[in-house]
């Protein structure tokens, strides 16, 4: 039976950290396009997620397909787990 | 002290049958003091933020079930 | 277009097999004020809302998808194994026969989804003040899931997704602000 290590799920929820301020961020910049500071830690953030995405691909598998991630050999993008059964 | 939560007294008469709940409360969301957020808000830092739901302090609003304890440190 | 992305957008969790609670739960999944009545009542009124306020509907439509996926995860994660015997007793017995362990879009109540859940009257004041009211009742529902819930963990991702319905409210009552195109102007008054 696979079963995803303790590191699986930490480096997960750091992306989902990080994600989460940025959906929030853009949800305020939508409302506040102005707001320079914001602007400029989205911009920070959005530079640190890239870095956990790549992190995490190598580790686990692509996060998103129809070519915004990589594919190994062979093609794994439809390898369990899915999100739900985690 | 200041409250998103709010209380009233219903009328209770000799002939209701349940047994009276004679305070009620109901919730009244932060979203409704903030008329449009201005900038440079304290903000949670960023594992805080994803287990409050919000980014910014002053939307964060707990609700806790009757069944449950609430975390330290939230007030409801 | 949209992408999807392999994770979910919190870190869901739920202590232990109840499908009782996947019924309640389920009034967020199909029924009026759900994610899914959500996610399709903002994506569609993009199309006939000022420029101004396009990409904030655009955004929370697409959140309400993730919100989706979470309750559809907490769903099955709450009724994963359970047997024909706990489906029975959680009241669950009319959905086993029409859909065995599926899930479907219906409320609480088991009266499947409409798009009269949706409203659209293509004024921006009238659709943004339905949104509104739309994100007060989906909080609203969400404390009531919460009330009858004793499971902690389900619990933890139901007051993540009331917060965030708290956050949409105030967005929506931004852009509504934004219409009135008197916030710059309000200075000199
Ligand atoms: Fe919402």
């Amino acid at each position: 039976m696979k079963q995803m290590p303790k590191e699986y799920y930490e480096l997960l929820e750091q992306l989902q950290a990080v994600d989460f301020a940025l959906v929030d961020l853009t949800l305020y910049l939508d409302t506040h396009p102005q707001d320079y500071q914001a602007i400029q830690q989205f911009n920070q953030l959005a530079q640190k997620r890239k870095h956990l995405k790549k992190q995490y691909e190598t580790l686990y598998g692509p996060l998103q397909q129809y070519g915004n991630s990589y594919s190994n050999y062979p093609w794994n993008w439809d390898d369990t787990p899915w999100p739900w059964q985690v | 002290m200041f409250t998103t939560r709010k209380q009233y007294h219903p009328y209770v008469s000799p002939f209701d049958p349940c047994h009276p709940i004679c305070t009620k409360t109901y919730v009244t969301p932060p979203n409704l003091y903030i008329p449009f957020q201005p900038p440079n808000l304290p903000q949670f830092p960023l594992h805080e933020a994803l287990k409050k739901g919000t980014l910014w302090k002053v939307f964060y609003d707990p609700y806790y079930g009757p069944y449950e304890t609430a975390y330290k440190g939230d007030i409801q | 277009m949209w992408i999807y992305e392999k994770k979910l957008q919190y870190p869901v969790r739920v202590s232990t097999c109840n499908p009782k609670l996947a019924k309640y739960l389920i009034e967020q999944y199909g029924g009026a004020d759900g994610e899914l009545a959500a996610a399709l009542r903002y994506l569609n009124q993009r199309y006939s809302i000022p420029d101004k306020v396009i990409g904030l509907l655009t955004d929370i439509g697409t959140e309400e998808f993730a919100h989706l996926e979470m309750i559809a995860t907490m769903v099955y994660k709450l009724t994963k194994d359970a047997t024909p015997e706990q489906l029975k007793e959680a009241g669950l017995d009319a959905h086993y026969v029409n859909h065995d362990n599926a899930l479907f879009y219906n409320n609480a109540a088991g009266v499947p989804w409409t798009a009269a859940y949706i409203q659209a009257k293509g004024d921006p004041i009238a659709d943004l003040y339905e949104d509104i009211a739309a994100e007060e009742k989906a909080r609203a529902t969400y404390q009531w899931i919460i009330n009858m819930s004793d499971d902690p963990d389900l619990n933890d991702g139901l007051r993540f997704l009331r917060e965030r319905e708290i956050i949409h409210a105030q967005r929506f009552r931004e852009a509504v602000e934004i219409l009135k195109e008197e916030r710059d102007r309000k200075k000199f008054f």
